[in-house]
């Protein structure tokens, strides 16, 4: 693909690939990475086509220096880049904490696999709590999205290194290692820079232009100086919840049962929501497009509407807890969840709907 | 009246919090009156790391950047492949280099990465209180050897310059201390040797400054200073350990 | 229409550019595709598989489940997937490595003898190519054509007496049908 990239043209691309192009169009200046099951084949692909365009490429000595790096370039006011699959992410979260706190833009990628520990590298979905709750130390979060095909890949990709630079903070792609992995027609368009992104002249560091000393930190040490930040990134986060909070509704008409999935789980999801129309059930979806922020405030109207809710994910329970929180009460939410490699079978899900409707009141349908 | 001395450009304040005695004070002069001599304030970048001089940008006069404990060498990478023009001082202490950070500094140094490095070797942990370094000398007590460092337990202190010194990316590597008047000015001549080199993007340079630290050493500076002189320069012996310039010439033959 | 296909054999069989010429010809030939490969500890004479799925229509879910075609390359993956197989659905296996009967009764078979026939072409390795001919030529999920122009794009950079024979393999294959 290296000779010359199809831009405007569809072509067949891996999941992971399809991240790195839409990188490479999006202006990023340098990636770091170390490599690990299932994402190899974007720091693969990162190392011919970063070079081949002039720019930043390393393979690091581990995940811990990849994402300090990033710290570094980030700091001089480059976009950068790294990407990893969980237990990876997981030796990142150090970074991302400073880098919230400093309020330095990045943007990066995990690839779930099967958890907790070694696990395994079969694709999962397990780190949502890990990327939804921020991941590191204190309070923060990342602006994470949850892509469902190879053509969502390659767009989000390109908003999330807008998002990060518009909001000074990280942004990240939750993916599996089944949309990593997977290979689907994509259309490469071109990257367009969003006209009121904000300079970052007055705050990078090393540049001439600037004459008085600037700082980049995460340490505050006097207490009231601290809490004044986090009270900052707080309004920061309420402005990115207005504003960035993304998500696909299908079929919701007149369903009896409104199934919440995202990522490979919500495709599954579809494909098991053809086949209980094909039978008599009335189930429509909602699929966040981000997991954070996570639209509860539109899950909690759609709860005043549909009678049921039920969760798909390829965790056990994670995202299920925020569906709850959304929906306040107001109507049950029940889980179907599987893990590790687990994914979950359109037979199965479909028989978790027969049983949502015939639950006795209170009674939660959960299949572990 | 004339002048004859005054605070380089490069410092903000003349004064540090630092304790008596300490080094981190003249390693900071050093590198602030070296950033002042070739011109690099403007385009500078400093690390303050984790330990005692983690607030390092109340001194400098240029652009400082706080990084994670041990990630300096890192940072330091992005930041000048990034954006090559900047210069960047990446500065560390024993813990934070030869311990939790030892991984970066020798790939850093491996590539030949093109930034300075400033290593402040006080064979101890200062702002934690005075626990073991990498760099503790065998014998020596601190709060977490308290019968004194001993190999068999704890294993042997590190010489970071021979360590780096075989790296295929290294430019040059030198020792020197902040015992003396004249220690120091030999310090700072290294210091200027691993600026120039950086400069002409030779590859990696680190200076490492033996320096007292007489607080968690139990002594008076007076005593700092003769207690370095007496047990730290024949485990970690000054002088340039590599330079990769002199090397080259020496090779060269000479004309007839 | 929409038609889940999984081919599965060793490692070194070239499994995997199976699955990618499959989805290349759907996409190229207008209709939608996935392709999703067996990851992990890649290893030379280990089990390899993958699937494709090629349909009019949008692809919710790119997991195949129960397959309705299988691309057989040996015996082992006969003995793993004979029993996914939809019911009418169909079983292409590869006679030169597989010395039994498909057991069911309930799917249609069909046999080839793709590593004979690429040794005959110059390359037993292009084995796999004769089976991709056959099921393309059979069942018409991607036109033979597109297949065909399909290694152009996923095999880019290699030209040759290797293009030549994975042309004529494929060909040798289609030509099984009558």
């Amino acid at each position: 693909m290296s000779e010359k990239i199809p831009i405007g043209e569809k072509v067949l691309m891996k999941g992971n690939e399809a991240i790195g192009e839409a990188a490479v169009q999006a202006c990023c200046d340098c990636y770091y990475g170390y490599p690990i099951t299932p994402q190899n084949e974007l720091t693969a692909y990162m190392s011919r086509r970063m070079i081949e365009e002039g720019r930043v490429f390393i393979q690091t000595e581990s995940e811990i220096a990849a994402i300090n790096m990033c710290y570094g370039s980030a700091a001089v006011g480059a976009r950068s880049m790294t990407s990893s699959s969980s237990p990876g992410i997981s030796l990142k979260q150090e970074g991302i904490s400073y880098m919230a706190s400093a309020q330095l833009p990045v943007f990066y990628v995990n690839v779930n696999r099967g958890g907790p520990g070694l696990g395994n590298i079969s694709p999962a979905q397990s780190d949502y709590y890990q990327t939804t709750r921020g991941g590191g130390h204190g309070d923060y979060r990342v602006i994470a999205f949850a892509p469902s095909d190879v053509q969502e890949l390659y767009d989000l990709t390109m908003l999330g290194f807008d998002l990060a630079d518009k909001y000074r903070n990280p942004a990240m792609i939750q993916a599996d290692g089944i949309l990593g992995q997977m290979m689907e027609p994509l259309v490469l368009h071109e990257y367009k820079r969003p006209p009121d992104l904000p300079s970052k002249q007055p705050w990078r560091l090393g540049d001439p232009s600037t004459t008085d000393p600037l700082l980049v930190t995460s340490l505050v040490l006097n207490v009231t100086g601290m809490e004044e930040r986090n009270l900052e990134l707080q309004k920061k986060y309420d402005t990115i919840t207005e504003n960035e909070t993304r998500f696909e509704e299908v079929g919701l008409d007149g369903a009896d049962v409104v199934m919440v999935a995202y990522g490979t789980a919500s495709r599954i999801a579809k494909s098991a929501m053809e086949v209980a129309r094909a039978k008599g059930i009335k189930v429509g979806l909602f699929r966040p497009i981000t997991i954070w922020p996570f639209p509860s405030a539109r899950l909690n109207g759609l709860a005043d509407r549909f009678d049921n809710f039920l969760v798909v994910e390829m965790s056990l329970g994670q995202m299920w807890e925020d569906v709850r929180l959304a929906v306040e009460g107001k109507a049950p939410v029940h889980v179907h969840g599987r893990t590790a490699g687990g994914i979950p079978q359109q037979a199965d899900i479909v028989a978790d709907l027969r049983k949502v409707l015939d639950a006795k009141p209170g009674e939660i349908v959960k299949n572990f | 009246m004339e002048r004859v001395f005054t605070k380089p450009v490069a410092m903000k304040e003349p004064r540090t919090l630092y304790c008596p005695g300490c080094g981190h004070g003249v390693a900071h002069r050093l590198v602030a009156e070296l950033i002042d001599e070739f011109g690099l304030r403007e385009r500078a970048i400093g690390i303050a790391p984790v330990g005692c001089s983690v607030f390092a940008d109340l001194y400098w006069n240029f652009d400082v950047i706080s990084t994670a404990h041990g990630r300096a060498p890192a940072a330091a990478t992005g930041m000048t492949r990034a954006n090559p023009d900047c210069f960047v001082v990446s500065y560390q202490g024993d813990g934070d280099l030869a311990a939790i950070g030892t991984a970066e500094i020798i790939h850093a140094a491996n590539r030949g990465e093109n930034f300075v490095t400033v290593f402040v070797n006080n064979a101890i942990y200062g702002m934690t209180g005075g626990q073991m370094a990498p760099t503790t000398l065998v014998g020596q007590k601190s709060t977490t050897c308290q019968l004194g460092r001993d190999p068999a337990i704890m294993g042997h202190p590190i010489r970071v310059c021979e360590l780096l010194q075989t790296l295929g990316g290294v430019a040059y590597i030198a020792r020197g201390a902040l015992e003396s008047p004249k220690t120091i000015m030999k310090t700072k001549s290294y210091l200027r040797k691993a600026f120039e080199y950086a400069l002409d993007r030779r590859g990696f340079t680190l200076v490492e400054m033996l320096s007292p630290c007489p607080t968690n050493w139990g002594m008076t500076p007076p005593q700092a200073m003769t207690w370095l002189r007496e047990n730290m320069l024949d485990y970690y012996p000054l002088g340039v350990v590599r330079d990769v310039g002199a090397e080259e010439k020496a090779q060269k033959p000479v004309a007839a | 229409m929409t038609q889940k296909i999984r081919c599965a054999g060793f490692g070194g069989q070239g499994i995997v550019l199976m699955g990618k010429l499959l989805a290349q010809a759907g996409m190229m030939d207008d209709k939608h595709t996935t392709f999703f490969p067996q990851y992990g500890a890649a290893m030379r004479g280990g089990t390899a598989n993958c699937s494709v799925i090629v349909s009019d229509d949008a692809i919710a879910s790119p997991m195949v489940e129960e397959p309705d075609v299988v691309l057989v390359m040996n015996g082992p993956s006969l003995d793993r997937f004979e029993p996914t197989v939809q019911p009418g659905g169909w079983i292409f296996y590869n006679t030169s490595l597989i010395d039994r009967e498909v057991e069911r009764k309930d799917v249609n078979v069909f046999k080839v003898a793709a590593n004979s026939i690429a040794e005959e072409v110059g390359n037993a390795r292009t084995a796999n190519m004769v089976m991709l001919g056959a099921f393309a030529k059979k069942l018409g999920t991607v036109n033979l054509e597109t297949l065909l122009g399909s290694l152009d794009v996923q095999m880019h950079g290699k030209s040759g007496k290797i293009m030549d024979m994975n042309r004529e393999a494929m060909k040798r294959g289609a030509a099984l049908i009558k």
